[in-house]
């Protein structure tokens, strides 16, 4: 276990090495360097601008500025934002805060409902209910999640006054108010952009564990469980469905992509003060500091995610093989 | 029969690939065809009175805050989001398959290096790869804008195709072939590259679906199709100003986005099935 | 004798192409009397693990048994129970023991859980009664340490292990028929006489009928008092073992006997009967086994009832009404 555990690490800290450089390579691509269209966009000067340029290393060799960038990565220093003037980090570490609670409440609104959705599938396999859950699923995959988030802001928010569709706090609410209260508030802030994102990728997580309860249900020890005369409830969720989670496991590192390019659209449609309207905002404003932050944010937590999601597995069968 | 037509058969077979494929059709022909018929989507007739208007006979799809047609906009925003969708796909595909082919089949430190790459690439978000380099550019051309999404989506089919040239490797007739003394160039086009054209062409439809809800992403963030160009994404971040005045100018873009990826899913998930038929 | 079991005229069918069913079980009859053993024998794809499936109504999906079927457990009519009492007699009435002991497991279980679980599903015990009592069942099958092995995962045991663990699953509701189908095809010869061994002895100290299902006409003598041989979704010979071991009258059941090696008698070719079980739907009329019969004659092209050979020997096949069968 130790052995296997150390490899998949080293397999992780290669994967997020390389993904740093590709992002080097790719912010490289554009013609001239960042600050070449500050002059004419920011009315900046022009010394000023050297200035900045030096500052970013802008005005040295590529490979200096490489090893200068691999070394603030190192250090964690990912430099100033262009825009608004401040360490990258501060601001990430500002931002972190309001994704994860997004974060949280759509996987945990995407798992419980779409593994109970799939599992129903399943166990009614061909029937109606099956076919119209898939279509629906489908929809939901289909539907640009900005889109989906301007419907149910304008429906909801908007013509039925039902939620807040605008940020994370009422403006309105006494800062000292209780504390209770305040959760209430920022719970009522939550729905719309939680929702949103969950049903733009709940399809994913209905399909797979529609599928890997299939899978399981034909095994022999399904047999042998229906023998004994448990009812079909045990059947269903004892023994079919623990063995039909650890698919759906691995999903969970497959999907974090995904949830965390969604939350670029739905944060910024709900100015929801997170990473992913941080990232938008920054590529609109070009702050090319900010979007690499962002971007190592981006691509650290989905190397995370998928070390651990293979780590849970590993914890979680019995049976898998640690070579 | 050639595994190809034999796939596409059974998927029309199947209810989802035909629903999806006629869907799919009817959407490129309204997007080729219709806008020779419709106003001109640039055209901003009367500076007033037509701003806005709500669907009627004369605009189906209602105008926006600038008096263009919204039909006439969301025909030709699917003439750009299909052309984009297809140019873009199919550059992956040919960059995904060439990859993987030269990976799985050359083996080694190729190999290795490749799949390094891969892991790496698909670790960050398409749209942060997309983000990283237009964050730079200023108004990027469309021709980079296909080739940026292009170059960007092939991770996924690399490795795909890796896999099965690692394993049709193995399989005797390839063993035959090479003992045979054919060179590596007539086993991979004779070969290989036929064995794995039933998962590329799943891979091409899937990612049609996916590069049109990018490309909208992009355009919606204004980093997409540079303006004035419709297009369905760009509309909807036009509309979102018009929530109160004139929600139809972000509903029909909307939808012509949920069509079109839904039915290129639905023609993908039955053509999986028939390439495939233990995924069913 | 007390009946325990009776199947008359079970058929199973599923769906083929079109609108048309296909019944891979067409016309089983069959019973069984306490502390008897029947041995139900065949190649693979006859339909027998089918039949053992129906007893417990587990014939999976889209599969199902025919109107016009019985089957009878004493006195309840299996065929009749919804929910909750067809529940109450899987595992109690009885138990079942699966192929292949390395998939009949669920992996994410420890054997005492599993076979505690059958337990408690038809007693109403605390759990460390039923605890207390898989303790037991493990010793009585034999299972080194039980205490131990109570909390081992499957993948921990031996193919051997965990087919004994599966009889203790069988036992745990102490069902008066035990249906073993092909207890012993996935182990290893030495370890298939141990197992067997576990089942003759449980059998006794139970009092339990037995259902045997295999293709090995190799484990049936001197463990099963009667045999039937199945084709083709139907019997075609049914004898006592004695009778039948004796005078095997059925060319199929003849073509079975051939395939078998012997260890008295002159060294011969091993003769295998041509061809396969056809699949369901690919049946020919008349006989079923017509096309691969040697002895076939014009009135094959009907389908043969069974009929008598001797006392409480019968076969499907017109050869018995000439007095003679086929070894003459």
């Amino acid at each position: 276990m130790t052995a296997w555990l150390a490899r998949r690490i080293t397999q992780a800290v290669v994967t997020f090495g390389v993904a740093v450089a590709l992002m080097f390579v790719l912010m490289r691509l554009a013609p001239g360097d960042p600050l070449s269209r500050m002059q004419e966009d920011r009315m900046m000067d022009p010394a000023e601008i050297a200035k900045t340029r030096a500052i970013f290393k802008l005005d040295q060799p590529i490979h200096r500025q490489f090893a200068a960038f691999v070394k603030g990565v190192l250090r964690g220093d990912l430099g100033l934002s262009i825009e608004h003037g401040l360490p990258v980090n501060t601001l990430l570490a500002s931002r972190i805060g309001p994704t994860l609670l997004l974060g949280g409440a759509t996987i945990l609104l995407n798992f419980t409902l779409g593994l109970w959705l799939g599992v129903r599938q399943a166990v009614r396999r061909g029937s109606r209910e099956d076919r119209t859950l898939t279509a629906l699923s489908l929809a939901g995959y289909a539907t640009p999640s900005f889109w989906l988030g301007l419907v149910l802001a304008w429906l909801v928010g908007i013509k039925l006054h039902w939620l807040p569709v605008a940020g994370m706090q009422s403006p309105l609410l006494a800062p000292d108010a209780p504390w209770l209260a305040r959760a209430a508030d920022i719970g009522a802030h939550l729905v719309l952009p939680a929702l949103t994102l969950s049903i733009v990728t709940i399809a994913g997580t209905m399909r797979y564990q529609r599928a890997a309860l299939l899978e399981v249900l034909r095994l022999p020890y399904i047999g042998t469980a229906r023998a004994k005369g448990i009812p079909e409830r045990a059947v269903i969720w004892r023994h079919a469905w623990r063995n039909a989670l650890f698919p759906v496991i691995t999903l969970f590192g497959l999907w974090l992509p995904l949830l965390v390019t969604g939350a670029v659209f739905v944060e910024m449609v709900f100015a929801w003060p997170g990473l992913g309207s941080l990232a938008a905002g920054a590529a609109l404003g070009r702050d090319y500091p900010l979007v690499m932050g962002t971007a190592l944010l981006a691509a650290g937590l989905v190397v995370t995610a998928s070390l651990l999601t293979d780590v849970a597995y590993a914890l979680l069968d019995p049976r898998v093989r640690y070579t | 029969m050639n595994p190809v037509v034999d796939a596409l058969a059974r998927s029309w077979r199947d209810p989802r690939g035909r629903a999806g494929a006629i869907m799919l059709g009817a959407i490129a022909a309204g997007a080729a065809v219709g806008p020779i018929f419709l106003p001109d989507p640039l055209a901003q007739p009367c500076v007033l009175e037509c701003r806005n208007l709500a669907p009627s006979w004369a605009h189906p799809f209602g105008t926006d805050d600038l008096s263009r047609d919204i039909l006439s906009r969301v025909a030709t925003g699917g003439r750009i989001s299909l052309a984009v969708a297809t140019l873009a796909v199919g550059l992956s595909v040919t960059l995904g398959a060439a990859m993987g082919l030269v990976a799985g089949y050359w083996g080694g430190t190729v190999d290795a290096g490749l799949m390094r790459l891969v892991d790496a690439a698909l670790a960050i978000p398409r749209l942060f790869l997309l983000l990283l380099v237009l964050a730079v550019w200023d108004q990027v051309p469309m021709p980079v804008l296909i080739v940026l999404i292009g170059v960007t989506g092939w991770f996924g089919t690399g490795r795909l195709v890796r896999g099965e040239a690692l394993r049709l490797r193995e399989e005797s007739y390839v063993r035959a072939a090479e003992a045979l003394g054919a060179n590596r160039r007539r086993i991979i086009f004779r070969h290989l590259l036929p064995n794995t054209a039933g998962p590329l062409l799943v891979a091409a439809t899937l990612g049609v679906g996916d590069v049109i809800l990018l490309e909208a992403g992009l355009s919606f963030l204004g980093l997409g199709v540079p303006l004035p160009t419709p297009s369905w994404g760009g509309m909807i971040l036009d509309a979102k100003s018009l929530l109160f005045t004139a929600p139809w100018a972000g509903i029909f873009p909307g939808l012509a986005i949920v069509m079109t990826v839904l039915s290129a899913n639905l023609f993908g998930d039955a053509l999986r099935d028939a390439v495939d038929p233990r995924g069913a | 004798m007390t009946r325990v079991l009776d199947v008359e005229n079970l058929r199973v069918s599923f769906p083929d192409t079109g609108k048309n069913r296909v019944y891979p079980v067409d016309g089983v009859s069959l019973s069984l009397d306490r502390g008897e053993t029947l041995a139900l024998v065949g190649e693979s794809g006859c339909g027998k693990s089918l039949t053992s499936l129906a007893l417990l109504r587990l014939v999976p999906s889209p599969g199902r048994i025919e109107e016009g079927s019985a089957i009878r457990l004493g006195g309840t009519d299996v065929l009749a129970l919804q929910g909750e009492a067809l529940r109450k007699i899987r595992g109690r009435r009885i138990g079942m023991i699966f192929q292949d002991p390395m998939t009949s497991l669920n992996p994410v279980f420890t054997v005492g859980n599993q076979i505690a679980e059958g337990v408690r599903a038809h007693f109403d015990v605390s759990k460390s009664e039923a605890w207390q009592r898989a303790l037991k069942l493990l010793e009585e099958v034999g299972i080194p340490d039980p205490a131990a092995r109570l909390d081992s995962y499957p993948h921990q045991l031996s193919g051997g292990m965990r087919q004994r663990v599966m009889i203790a699953i069988a036992l745990s509701a102490e069902p008066e028929i035990l249906v073993a189908d092909e207890p012993t095809t996935a182990l290893d010869v030495t370890v298939q006489a141990q197992i067997l061994e576990v089942l003759d002895r449980l059998r006794d100290s139970h009092g339990m009928a037995v259902l045997l299902i295999t293709h090995d006409l190799g484990i049936v003598a001197g463990r099963a008092d009667r045999v039937a041989v199945m084709y083709a979704g139907q019997i075609v010979e049914e004898a006592p073992t004695d009778r039948l071991f004796a005078r095997p009258s059925h060319p199929y059941t003849q073509g079975l006997f051939a395939s078998v090696p012997r260890i008295t008698g002159p060294v011969g070719r091993l003769s295998p009967i041509g061809g396969s079980v056809p699949p369901p739907g690919a049946w020919p009329g008349g006989c079923r086994f017509r096309p691969r019969c040697p002895q076939a004659f014009e009135k094959s092209e009907t389908m043969p009832p069974l009929l008598p050979v001797e006392t409480d020997h019968r076969m499907r096949c017109w050869l018995a009404e000439n007095g003679a069968d086929a070894s003459d």
